[in-house]
């Protein structure tokens, strides 16, 4: 994974999609000899190429975006190309903002026309706004609208983004209604409208897990094709899949890569799996589950604070002692029972492992 | 005739490919031969009429068995869209010869039942004989750069020739067979030896139609055989290899088959995943996406799901361009399903399970007409059937029998034996309404490989009932623990195989002899006590039984205290119980046989009764069966529970002494009101047991207590609310009532016992059993 980083000179902590991978998707959209959909930047086969990785006629690597079945990635790119509106749903840290950033930066070239959903967001967000010193100097126009990304993806034909859409309120999800079945948003201040031009669609998130959601309407489900990603199927899969965002993120801070942390990855893995399915790798014991998710997403986040406990406090090797309290924090959500379960699982599992006396040790040291 | 290829018309397809299927019979159509060689065995040439019979529906099967050996059986699945039945079909709708031509069952059979020197014939380890090899087509796939063999198949063959777009009906085949020429001439025999004998002797048969028809015949088997049917071989070489092979005597019939049976979960699958896809390609005239996702969509709504015809257009949609990214000519069924699962199911997998379950698969039962030559056995069963009105169908059914009824009784007398014979056609299941013994629920469900166990069964036997007996007997003697001669002599009795029974009764007590679990003794005694009772027995040699469940009623005595008393925790100790109060009605029915079993068993119970070691759950309800049967004074019965409550007792052994003296559903509630001497012993414990405690034992109170009757938990709750110092109300046994003396006058009482004995219509002068 030596990939040189086109940073477009800005010195972004997180850059784009379409920035951090212009060089793929340049190659792609050169090799790329496949019927395109109006407006699409690659053919829909290149697209999933994209996501899943592949290396090109001319040499060129693409690196996996996605590491999953390989059936989820071609629903959702030919959702996308039958102008239907794609519903990524799952578990907090399954990857759902990453397929679809990457999705949107493959097919529109453009990740950046965002709707994030909070129980906050506004009708405005998703439909228009104003521009109030010009609405009251000049009367309603079209100058004086403010409009909305996905507004700007109509008119454009581009890729639109909401994510956590079951967070929006339900009054104001249904303002999507409109939009992706007449495929139109109307003005009535102006007696204008803004109809979608061919390349338009839109790509929600949802999680089904969390608390606090606003289920969404029948009618705005039936305007989706929903695709379900899955949490990784083997322990092997989400250690490669840690690794490898670690690896982006830690270059991202400028952190040192840790060849020797692959032991400790899998030991992160492990310990999340286990404490998330309930059952320890071997099947013989139970564990108790705790109150959080433990998703891969929290466990990629424990790794890179490790990882940068280790380079800026250690020697800059990852050692159990630097993602101890990172594990901690993420499996102890509640103080009173949460920590019972943490306890059980460090003195009935850990303890007796081959190898993970060190592990142990640091864990028995933070936690309290 | 084909214009390249001078010869006879070789069609390689693959077995249950529904584009082979048409691709033969159009390529037939256009060839037109005289004859039609189909790979098979030529024991089923017999047969072959049959399958123009219009009671013959596929999916079916040509079972081939060894005929003094039904177990060892081989089966060639056949379906609607299978090629072979198109062209045997096609044959005989030309009115043209159809013959088959694979290596006779005769061999195939023999050589299969050789290696195995020892055969369980009860267990169904029926060889299998699967004709398809599917390995070559893997390495054709994977050359044509495809990860999923089935996959390519279908695109390159079985897509084909949808109606509208007409290819030259041979061109494929010839492809085909070129490349099956290449694969074999790279891999040889593939591993698979015994497929150079058989093609050989198909070339035999192929030079026996040339001399009767020419070379205007077609011959449609497995694509891998191809090669080696055009290849040039002489006739003494073929013949070299086909003299000498063993050989058995062989019986074939068709048998009814399923769906499920073809699929590759099956035991005696034909290797396909999606026997219901198939069809539906096969049976569809035109749109075959459009049309299969009408029918999920159809499915999906009689499970109550909102499924809009605007679904069924987004999803053919998504289909088509999932199998254009995918480069497949075709949407497929992963294509479908996997647009069903976005657009239909919200991306959830469980009512796609039901998907696959009724539609990919399918719940088809194929029906063979009677004139099917059938295995004695299922002769006599298909004429039972049929006298009682019961029809084989693989859809589940509920059947309650009232046995009382002669046809009902029958009913269950055939359901009973063929249980034995291992032909689990019928499964008993509780009741709903009544729970009568005179009453029986069967769910009926008839699997097409229940044919199979019939034809296995056939060795025991020429009827049901003669083949059910000699099964019996046989397992009585093989049986190796007691639980299973017990509940084979139950069985025996439900199936009123009465010629059985003298053999399997004494395995019975041969076995009671030997072991040594007292709970497996116990958990004997009551079927064959209730049959006893109950003249289950049909004429049989009832005292025989009668010994045999004496004899298992006194080894239980002795083994049962040390049981009990072995520091059993509390699931052991609830388990002993129901032993215990089997047991008990169980003696109490064999009592009349044995006066004197009734006195060990109550010696037994007061032993348990007064056992310290013994689990309080089984010593109060020890006490309980020694109180009913008037053999525990009430003086002892208050002594007892005063010890068992007292508080050096731990309170939860108290509160199971409770339950296992007073609980629901034994009438202990009544005991309770009417002998509030006891109710006082338990108030009193209940309000001395500490409050840390009594959160313990509270579950175990509340089960005991909870059973009651309204009207006892009432009369109860009032007794203990006037307080125990209060006049009794009513008296309970041994307590002395209002207006008599403490003890009885004997003179007094003898005076009317005349009377009682009169009205109990006893015979004066026998003496009843000393109460204790």
């Amino acid at each position: 994974m030596t990939m040189p980083e086109t940073n477009t000179g800005t010195e972004a902590l997180r850059p784009h999609a379409e920035d951090a991978f212009a060089h793929e998707l340049k190659a792609l959209e050169a090799a790329d000899d496949r019927p395109r959909p109006a407006r699409w930047k690659l053919s829909p086969w290149a697209v999933a190429t994209y996501l899943l990785g592949g290396e090109l006629p001319d040499g060129t690597v693409v690196t996996p975006k996605y590491v999953g079945p390989r059936r989820i990635v071609e629903v959702a790119v030919t959702t996308l190309a039958t102008d239907r509106a794609l519903l990524l749903l799952g578990v907090p840290g399954t990857a759902k903002t990453w397929v679809s950033e990457h999705l949107a930066a493959a097919v529109s070239g453009d990740s950046t026309l965002l709707v994030q959903g909070t129980a906050g967001t506004p009708e405005e967000a998703i439909r228009y706004g104003w521009n109030y010193a010009r609405l009251l100097a000049h009367g309603p126009s079209r100058e004086a609208l403010v409009p909305s990304p996905v507004m700007r993806a109509m008119a454009e034909g581009m890729t639109a983004r909401v994510e956590e859409l079951t967070r929006i309120p339900a009054d104001v999800q249904d303002s999507l209604i409109t939009v992706l079945s007449e495929k139109t948003l109307p003005i009535p201040e102006l007696g204008d409208e803004v109809q979608a031009v061919r390349g338009f669609n839109l790509i929600a998130t949802a999680n089904d897990r969390d608390r606090g959601v606003n289920e969404l309407s029948s009618a705005l489900r039936r305007r989706f094709n929903t695709v379900v990603l899955p949490l990784p199927a083997t322990a092997d899969a989400e250690v490669d899949i840690v690794a490898r965002r670690v690896d982006q993120m830690g270059r991202a801070l400028d952190l040192p890569a840790a060849p020797e942390g692959l032991e400790e990855i899998r030991r992160v893995v492990t310990v999340f799996r286990e404490l998330r399915d309930g059952v320890t790798d071997d099947g013989r014991t139970k564990v108790k589950s705790p109150s959080g998710t433990l998703s891969t997403a929290e466990a990629i986040s424990v790794v890179t604070g490790g990882l940068a406990l280790a380079a800026h406090f250690g020697d800059g090797v990852l050692r159990p002692s630097d993602v101890a309290a990172g594990i901690l924090g993420a499996v102890v959500r509640d103080p009173a029972a949460d920590k019972v379960v943490w306890q059980e699982y460090l003195e009935a599992v850990v303890r007796e492992r081959d190898g993970w006396k060190d592990f142990y040790r640091a864990c028995r040291e933070v936690t309290p | 005739m084909t214009p390249a290829a001078p010869g006879p018309l070789l069609l390689g397809v693959r077995h249950h490919g529904p584009g082979s299927a048409r691709a033969v019979r159009a390529a037939l159509d256009a060839a037109g031969p005289r004859a039609v060689l189909v790979e098979g065995p030529p024991e089923g040439d017999a047969l072959l009429d049959l399958a123009a019979d219009p009671g013959m529906r596929p999916p079916v099967a040509l079972l081939a068995h060894a005929a003094d050996d039904p177990g060892r059986a081989a089966f060639w699945p056949l379906a609607d869209f299978s090629p072979e039945w198109v062209a045997v079909r096609w044959a005989q709708e030309a009115g043209v010869p159809v013959r088959f031509i694979d290596l006779p069952a005769a061999h195939t059979l023999a050589a299969a039942g050789e290696p195995e020197g020892e055969r369980d014939s009860g267990a169904r380890d029926s060889v299998r004989l699967d004709p398809v090899r599917l390995d070559p087509l893997a390495v054709l796939a994977e050359t044509a750069g495809y990860d999923d063999p089935e996959r390519w198949w279908e695109d390159v063959v079985e897509h084909r020739g949808t109606p509208g777009e007409r290819y030259d009906p041979l061109g494929a085949f010839e492809a085909l067979g070129e490349a099956m020429g290449a694969l074999r001439e790279a891999y040889g025999d593939g591993g698979h030896s015994r497929d150079l004998i058989r093609e050989a002797h198909m070339r035999q048969r192929m030079r026996a139609a040339r001399r009767e028809f020419g070379d205007a015949y077609a011959v449609v088997c497995g694509a891998w055989h191809v090669p080696a049917l055009r290849a040039k071989t002489t006739v003494a070489a073929d013949k070299a290899l086909l003299t000498g092979l063993p050989k058995v005597k062989v019986e074939t019939t068709w048998v009814p088959w399923t769906h499920r049976r073809l699929a590759r979960a099956g035991g005696y699958g034909a290797g396909i995943a999606s026997p219901g896809w198939y069809a539906h390609l096969f049976a569809a005239p035109d749109r075959p996406v459009e049309r299969w996702l009408t029918k999920v969509a159809g499915l999906l709504r009689e499970e109550d799901r909102q499924v809009s015809p605007a679904h069924v257009i987004e999803a053919v949609r998504l289909a088509g361009t999932l199998a254009a990214l995918r480069g497949r000519p075709l949407a497929g069924l992963t294509e479908t399903l996997e647009a069903v699962r976005a657009v239909m199911c919200d991306g959830s997998d469980i009512p796609l399970a039901l998907i696959e379950d009724r539609l990919v698969v399918g719940d088809v039962l194929g029906e063979v007409p009677d004139a099917a030559p059938a295995v004695p056995l299922m002769r006599d069963l298909t004429r039972q059937q049929r006298s009682l009105r019961l029809k084989a169908e693989a859809q589940d059914r509920e059947l309650e029998l009232d046995l009382r009824k002669d046809t009902d009784a029958a009913k269950s007398l055939l359901l009973h034996r063929l249980r034995l014979l291992g032909v689990d056609w019928g499964t008993p299941t509780a009741s709903r309404g009544s729970t009568g013994t005179f009453r029986e629920t069967w769910r009926l469900r008839w699997e097409p490989e229940l044919s199979v166990r019939v034809a296995e069964a056939g060795i025991w036997g020429t009827t049901v009932l003669a083949a059910a007996t000699a099964r019996a007997e046989a397992d009585a003697a093989g049986a190796r623990e007691l639980g299973e001669v017990t509940a084979l002599a139950e069985r025996c009795l439900l199936a009123g195989l009465s010629d059985a029974l003298p053999a399997v009764l004494r395995a019975l007590a041969d076995r009671a002899a030997l072991d040594t679990d007292v709970a497996r003794l116990a958990k004997a005694l009551p079927a064959l006590a209730r049959s006893l009772r109950y003249g289950d027995v049909r004429g049989t040699d009832a005292a025989a039984l009668g010994t045999v469940a004496s004899g298992l009623a006194e080894r239980i005595c002795v083994a049962l205290p040390p049981a009990c008393a072995a520091g059993l925790d509390a699931d052991a100790a609830a388990e002993l119980r129901e032993h215990v109060d089997g047991v008990h009605g169980a003696v109490g029915l064999l009592a009349d046989a044995d006066e004197g079993l009734r006195d060990r068993w109550s010696a037994v119970l007061r032993t348990l009764a007064s056992r310290d070691t013994v689990p309080g759950l089984i010593r109060g309800r020890a006490a309980r069966l020694l109180l009913d049967d008037g053999r525990l004074p009430g003086e002892e019965t208050a002594r007892l529970m005063g010890l068992a409550l007292s508080p050096a007792a731990s309170p939860a052994d108290a509160a199971g002494w409770i339950e296992g003296f007073a609980g629901g559903g034994s009438g202990g509630g009544t005991l309770l009101v009417h002998d509030e001497r006891l109710l006082g012993l338990i108030d009193a414990w209940l309000t001395g047991v500490p409050e840390r405690a009594f959160t313990d034992v509270l579950p175990l109170l509340r089960r005991t207590f909870g059973a009651y009757e309204p009207g006892v938990k009432r009369t109860l709750g009032e007794l203990v609310r006037r307080g125990p110092g209060a006049p009794p109300a009513a008296t309970g046994p041994g307590a002395a009532p209002e207006g008599f003396a403490p003890e009885l006058d004997p003179a007094r009482a003898d005076a009317v016992v005349d009377l009682v004995r009169l009205l109990l219509g006893a015979a004066p002068g026998s003496e009843p059993a000393a109460p204790g």
